[in-house]
């Protein structure tokens, strides 16, 4: 741990600026905003960041070149929702800071300093070609679960690209669970809660009026506020078509929440009504079982369909409320991409299946502009790969963050190799190494 | 099972079980094969099988690749089908019916159907409300008297999703893990019914739901009871087992003894009737249960979530253990921490029996998608696996584990025709069932909506008979 730390201190200083610097080419390019792949393109990072990427794209001098064969290079993934950095097994209570069932703060929490960058699952993670998450916290003892981040997997110990990049809240039956136990009283504490942070906002001495009594701490006043005024997105877990349909009206009330909805199960029910209120949707694509009651109409078209009516559709792996498996996302968006061939489901194309895990869940966060696609001033987050990504088994053969080549080793290559032969040798595996 | 499931302790009770055979097809029968004073007269079957296969017709594929099952291809292949049987498979030139319905397999590739060794559809069903919470008889550690086949609500919705995107022809259901033993799984048919005895395999053995590790110790240990640590569920495990192997002596010796459905089970463990499932993580552990099987004169037919087989991959072919496994879940539990993406290809480079199962109501419906993800990761260190070898991951090996290979599993003539028709090869992401029969019934077709099971539950809902 502490040689690690060191190694990544060392490796921040000494890292001279050139390094950063390089040019993909004789890739199939896929740039990751929906556009088709691009046979003999080049991609140019230079401080960090994508300067030109394209058929024709000249490499300027002195910049590394790196021929991809005719390999497939693409934005790194995006994960569209995840714990990543949260939990290093889930049920070792120690290392999992998912939720805080016990704390008497909400809103305010921030997720930020709980991040772990050396955690096995960021390296497994990365390894899988996913670069960047939305990590959103698990749950408080209270309605809001708190302020989530968006992070990079790179192997070094900042992992933070946006601090506070959305509130998080659950309805349905998990925000009735938290609420009192009806719908009624999570819409009903949804609603104090902003009306007594919009009070504190206009007279901050309220809350010290309120007392025992206040509804929420100093600290979720000031999260929700910015939830209130649309700073921060508030990514909502919904999935009955009638709840979502209730949350988008929050709006009438609260005009200038950024709403992004997550899970939204019956989507596809009220389709137009979303694509109507133009709200991001980040869904777990196959879910297709009534898992409980708000998700009776569960199917895998739902994403299609959603996409269909013009919804902004990301795909994302968050059903098990995951942190270890966000290179499924590949996979689901591969699915996606078969289910198009099924009579009568609805499913995406290719390139718009790659966008889902790429450019469309950053715009969701409102980071369009610089991670999820190669489209020049994004971070350069690249990564080739052995084979087309969406198939399954295809992996990462490089992978740069902000820029920089990364290790994708992990501890699970490491148990691997130690394996290959399980017998032991002249001496016991521990010396295996 | 859907939400929170997977990472969360509870779902890794309900999740983590061990399966358990029982003996099975039996009428009345003599617990003894010795004359005897008094010998123990029971009905080993109590609850039949009422499955029957469903109209066949007389049916072809031609022009098809086919996956043998038992690790053959035929490219450009056919199969011919008739009264619920696999009548034969070939080449290009084998003579094929001209009275039989014939299907152009081109472009697409045919298989056995998947089984899947370890699934709680119906025990654990959806949706997964308390009410449904059927698979863990968590009040003793040792329960092996109870049977899953008497929680099993046939109208999971679940069995209809394996069936159309995954493919899946037979299941085994066990209890949960919670227990050290669960209690006896069932093997069915996955036929929708109004009954379960409508769905149980016939002649199929029944098995012992045995689990290792952390879960028992868990649910007893926050109980206050016994066991609460490894060393716990061993000596529990090893009283249980030296009180039925008294019981199968005197059995055996053709002495009364009181009727003990728990020492039953057990019994018909020890006398090779019942099929003993091991949910058993940590090598060291399963190393330690194989100790434990010797010392009682039983076999332990497989190990389930086995992620670290890989470590005793040789020891595991030497005693002839089949490892059921995930492709790349990992780091839910502390159990589960040493899992490794290579772990379903170095256990088949030992020659270990490789099956992959799902424990999951959604992974059930991609079983074909996750062994082609440990192919690929077997294929990056060298370990070369085809497309038709690792298919027997998916349906002769389990049906080999399940006592069942002599019927199902694979393409050979005389075996049930438990097949699917894929649009594309099922190692790809993109491909999807486009046919299944079972018992050479027509159980699921994509073209036909009708061909679509649509459980009680389902009907008059939203999105009754869509294409989930």
């Amino acid at each position: 741990m502490i040689r690690a730390l060191l190694l990544s201190a060392a490796a921040l200083i000494a890292v001279p600026a050139a390094a950063q610097d390089v040019a993909i080419v004789n890739a199939k390019l896929v740039i990751g905003d929906g556009s088709a792949p691009i046979e003999g393109g080049t991609v140019v990072v230079r401080g960090g960041k994508v300067v030109a990427a394209g058929a024709g794209v000249a490499v300027p001098a002195g910049v590394e070149r790196v021929d991809a064969q005719g390999r497939y290079v693409t934005p790194g993934i995006v994960a569209a929702f995840s714990r990543v950095g949260l939990t290093e097994v889930d049920a070792v209570t120690g290392t999992n800071d998912r939720s805080a069932p016990r704390t008497r703060f909400s809103a305010g929490l921030d997720i930020a300093p709980a991040l772990n960058p050396m955690g096995s699952p960021v390296a497994v993670n990365r390894a899988s070609g996913v670069t960047r998450a939305i990590v959103a916290p698990g749950g408080s003892s209270n309605l809001f679960a708190g302020q989530g981040a968006v992070v990079d997997l790179a192997d070094d110990m900042d992992m933070v690209t946006k601090p506070r990049a959305l509130q998080y809240v659950a309805f349905g039956e998990d925000g009735s669970a938290k609420a009192g136990g009806s719908r009624a009283a999570t819409f009903l504490l949804f609603r104090e809660q902003l009306l007594a942070a919009r009070s504190y906002a206009r007279n901050p001495a309220s809350l010290a009026e309120w007392g025992n009594d206040a509804m929420i701490q100093r600290a979720d006043a000031d999260a929700l506020v910015r939830v209130i005024d649309g700073t921060t997105p508030l990514f909502v877990r919904v999935d009955r078509a009638a709840d979502i349909v209730n949350v988008i009206k929050l709006r009438q009330e609260f005009p200038a929440l950024k709403l992004v909805l997550v899970g939204v199960t019956e989507g596809w029910l009220v389709a137009r009504e979303i694509a109507a209120a133009k709200v991001p949707v980040l869904v777990s694509p196959l879910t297709d079982l009534p898992g409980t009651f708000e998700q009776l109409g569960a199917t895998q078209s739902n994403a299609g369909r959603l996409k269909a009516a013009g919804v902004d559709v990301s795909v994302g792996v968050f059903d098990d409320d995951d942190a270890h498996k966000m290179g499924y996302a590949t996979q689901y968006a591969g699915n996606l991409v078969g289910l198009a061939r099924v009579p009568g489901a609805s499913g995406m194309t290719w390139d718009q299946a790659f966008a889902s895990i790429s450019s469309v869940p950053a715009r969701a966060v409102g980071m369009e502009g610089s991670i999820g696609s190669l489209r020049p001033g994004r971070a350069g987050d690249v990564v080739i790969w052995d084979n087309d990504p969406l198939e399954l088994g295809s992996r990462p053969t490089a992978v740069w963050i902000d820029g920089k080549a990364q290790s994708l080793t992990t501890r699970q290559d490491r148990l691997r190799d130690r394996y290959r032969t399980p017998q032991e040798g002249a001496l016991p595996k521990a010396y295996d190494r | 099972m859907i939400r929170g499931v997977k990472g969360s302790l509870l779902a890794a009770v309900s999740l983590a079980l061990v399966g358990c055979a029982a003996s099975g097809g039996g009428d009345v029968a003599s617990a003894s094969d010795k004359p005897a004073d008094k010998p123990v007269k029971f009905n080993k079957d109590p609850y039949p099988s009422t499955y029957k296969g469903y109209p066949t017709r007389l049916t072809v594929v031609k022009g098809v690749t086919i996956f043998d099952g038992e690790g053959g291809r035929i490219d450009n292949g056919s199969i011919v089908m008739t009264s619920g049987k696999v009548d034969r498979i070939g080449g290009p030139d084998m003579e094929l019916p001209t009275d039989a319905d014939v299907i152009d397999g081109t472009g697409k590739f045919l298989t056995p159907g998947v089984i899947d060794i370890h699934s709680h559809l119906g025990d654990y069903p959806s949706p997964g409300v308390d009410a449904h919470s059927d698979g863990n008889e968590a009040t003793s550690p040792t329960t092996p008297e109870v049977w899953s086949e008497h929680s099993v609500w046939p109208q999971d919705p679940g069995f209809s999703r394996a069936l159309a995107n995954g493919g899946v022809t037979a299941l085994q259901i066990l209890p949960g893990s919670a227990n050290l033993m669960g209690g006896r799984s069932i093997t069915l048919k996955n036929v929708p019914s109004r009954t379960v005895q409508g769905m149980k395999f016939p002649g199929a053995p029944y098995g012992l739901k045995m689990a290792c590790g952390e879960n028992p110790k868990r649910v007893y240990g926050g109980k206050g009871r016994m066991p609460s640590t490894r060393m716990g569920n061993f000596a529990v495990n090893r009283a249980t087992w030296q009180k039925a192997a008294a019981y199968k002596k005197k059995m055996d010796e053709g002495k009364a003894v009181d009727r003990d459905l728990a020492m039953e089970t057990l019994a018909g463990v020890l006398s090779g009737e019942i099929l003993v499932h091991n949910h058993c993580y940590r090598a060291d552990e399963m190393a330690l249960v194989i100790d434990m099987s010797k010392e009682f004169g039983y076999k332990v037919s497989t190990f389930h979530h086995a992620v670290e087989s890989y470590k005793i991959a040789d020891i595991l072919a030497k005693e002839g253990i089949c490892s059921a496994m995930w492709a790349d879940w990992w780091g839910f539990k502390m159990e589960a921490y040493d899992s490794v993406n290579e772990n379903i290809p170095l256990v088949y480079k030992a020659g270990a029996c490789t099956i992959v199962h799902s424990d999951d109501a959604n992974q059930i419906q991609r079983l074909n998608q996750e062994a082609a993800k440990a192919r690929a990761a077997g294929r990056r260190i060298g370990i070369d696996v085809s497309d038709e070898q690792a298919w027997t991951w998916l349906s002769y090996n389990p049906a080999k584990a399940l006592g069942i290979a002599d019927r199902t599993g694979s393409l050979k003539p005389g075996k049930m025709a438990d097949v699917v028709l894929w649009n594309g090869n099922p190692f790809s992401a993109y491909t999807r069932p486009e046919k299944v029969w079972i018992d050479g019934a027509l159980m699921f077709d994509a073209n036909d909506p009708k061909r679509r099971p649509v459980s009680d539950f389902e009907l008059g809902q939203p999105g009754e008979g869509d294409v989930k």
